[in-house]
């Protein structure tokens, strides 16, 4: 486990030290500012452009780092070489995919409890009101990214940092459509619509399950019940897309 | 016990197109080195050093064949804790400091805080970096980053270092010190074994060589056994007060005479013939300065293999 660690806190020191960790904040600051500025243009619900928008940055700036710095985690080792001093350590290849991912959710974890903070005191100064449901989305929001982050690594141990990009990027967009997928599955006449539909739903995770931005917006929270569900749903498809990492890892040569 | 045991080690690469046959890197190679010596595994670019070095440290798996380090199986993750390994050109983690850099690897080799200290400050000496200690890498020169990556190699005092291509690129200053710092561990009773594809650092500092072909071991022992089993010697006269030139008894047997002034000096292709010249030297009233043997140097024996490449003999003659 001490190896895990020490993996995990490299890993964080070089999110840190990292530009675009700083540029992201910089620009999720900015899109919850931007949000107040909006809200002040609008006749009317100011208040939820305000927990809206603030929400949707969040969200928003948390993929890009999920996706952006998810793909470099392992593929940014392997091309500079730097994996090959690590793995010639008394660490297993498992512990390594292990720390790597978790100094990411640590990152982005801090990430995330700095936007909060700074969009609870957008709240705070517009007098927008705050509801637990925010939280509760919030909390989705973060399962969301760890689920996001576990699909880039997955893909970054055998593919390039283009192509991982690219199929994370398509598999977060496709799983918060799984709803039309089925939807599309049970309409068409085609057999081999309905099957690549069918399959491509139960293959994909249903990201929209942990959206629950609208209602936290409109301050409608989701029961106890739900919340531990989706989550729990979506850190077991993370698991199970970090052990595939590590089993596609373990084969490779370097 | 050896410190490295190689046996039979076979690694092949599938062809990028469907239909061709796979790539031998590795065709049954066999090597083992013993603890305490420096061994040097030479030869030219592509010849299969780095893949070796790699199956070794469980970076890559052989397609057959098997290999120990230090007793225990390769693919062992805890006998790595008594390994060292500096890889070729290595690329590290830019944004530490020195001291951050040596600390990450001591970690992970499972020192603990307080000797890690010890070590850290105790290698910077070592590689002459106490000076930079606080710079990022990204702010490091070549030679310097190759200094700091045998530092990370050496933190957690290894008993086997392993360097792939230790003096590539560097300036003569720089190859000399690290020259120093791999004998220098000779002396503390480490086993190393680096690979090079540069004679002279071979014939300076190592016990043993291995010469590797198209992933076959040519020739392997000591430096002085290869130069001389089997490949003949020649000598070199030096006398004066005589011109060679003009004996026919000599020139017929030397491979080259020059006269130099007063010197003249006499080359023969080996030392069988030797009284004979040296007599007639004295009988027509030269005098002898100096007799020289030349040993054939590695590099010759290098060349004479038949698989060598005609780009590396080039590159090693240049």
């Amino acid at each position: 486990m001490r190896q895990v660690i020490v993996i995990a806190l490299n890993t964080f020191r070089e999110n840190l030290r990292d530009k675009i960790f700083y540029n992201l904040l910089f620009f999720a600051l900015l899109l919850i500012g931007f949000s107040v500025l909006l809200a002040d243009l609008t006749i009317t619900e100011h208040r939820k452009i305000v927990t809206d928008m603030g929400l949707a940055a969040i969200n928003l700036v948390g993929v890009i780092l999920a996706i952006f710095i998810g793909i470099g985690l392992v593929s940014k080792e392997i091309e500079r070489r730097t994996v090959y001093t690590i793995l010639a350590r008394p660490i297993s290849r498992a512990q390594f995919i292990l720390g790597k991912y978790l100094g990411l959710m640590f990152t982005i974890l801090v990430n995330i409890v700095i936007m909060l903070m700074v969009y609870l005191a957008t709240l705070w100064v517009y007098r927008a009101p705050f509801h637990w449901a925010l939280l509760q989305a919030i909390e989705l929001i973060f399962v969301e990214l760890l689920l996001v982050t576990a699909l880039a690594l997955f893909f970054s141990t055998f593919s390039t940092s283009t192509l991982s990009a690219i199929m994370t990027l398509g598999f977060y967009v496709i799983g918060h459509l799984t709803t039309d997928l089925k939807g599309i599955a049970q309409k068409s006449h085609s057999e081999a619509v309905q099957a690549v539909m069918t399959g491509l739903y139960y293959l994909c995770p249903n990201l929209e399950m942990l959206n629950m931005k609208g209602q936290a917006a409109m301050g409608t929270p989701v029961s106890l019940s739900y919340q531990a569900w989706a989550s729990t749903y979506g850190l077991l498809y993370a698991a199970l897309l970090i052990s595939a990492a590590c089993t596609v890892f373990q084969r490779r040569d370097f | 016990m050896d410190a490295i045991l190689v046996d039979g080690l076979t690694k092949k690469f599938r062809s990028g197109w469907p239909g061709l046959p796979p790539i031998t890197a590795l065709a049954g190679l066999s090597l083992s080195v013993r603890r305490g010596e420096i061994y040097g595994f030479l030869g030219p670019n592509g010849a299969g050093k780095t893949v070796t070095l790699k199956i070794l440290l469980g970076l890559m798996r052989p397609t057959s064949g098997t290999a120990e380090l230090l007793g225990k199986p390769i693919g062992d993750v805890e006998v790595r804790r008594r390994i060292g390994f500096l890889p070729e050109s290595p690329y590290f983690y830019d944004y530490l400091t020195a001291e951050e850099f040596l600390s990450f690897y001591g970690h992970l080799a499972g020192l603990d805080r307080a000797l890690l200290g010890r070590r850290v400050t105790q290698l910077l000496d070592m590689v002459g970096l106490t000076e930079a200690r606080t710079r990022q890498l990204r702010e490091f020169s070549k030679g310097m980053l190759q200094r700091i990556g045998l530092a990370q190699a050496l933190i957690h005092d290894p008993e086997l270092v392993i360097l792939d291509e230790p003096m590539s690129g560097l300036d003569p200053l720089g190859r000399k010190h690290v020259r120093d710092l791999i004998l220098g561990l000779r002396d503390q009773g480490k086993t190393v074994f680096f690979s090079t594809h540069i004679i002279p650092d071979v014939e300076m500092i190592c016990d043993r060589v291995g010469i590797i072909v198209k992933g076959k071991l040519l020739a392997a022992g000591r430096v002085d056994e290869l130069v001389s089993n089997g490949h003949t010697q020649s000598v070199e006269i030096v006398c004066e007060g005589i011109n060679a030139d003009e004996v026919p008894s000599v020139t017929a047997l030397a491979t080259r005479v020059m006269q130099r002034g007063r010197h003249c000096l006499v080359a023969l292709p080996g030392p069988d013939r030797l009284e004979d010249v040296l007599a007639t030297i004295r009988a027509r009233g030269g005098r002898l300065v100096s007799v020289t043997p030349q040993k054939s140097s590695l590099e010759e024996l290098f060349f004479k293999q038949d698989d060598m490449p005609t780009s590396m003999q080039t590159k090693t003659k240049a």
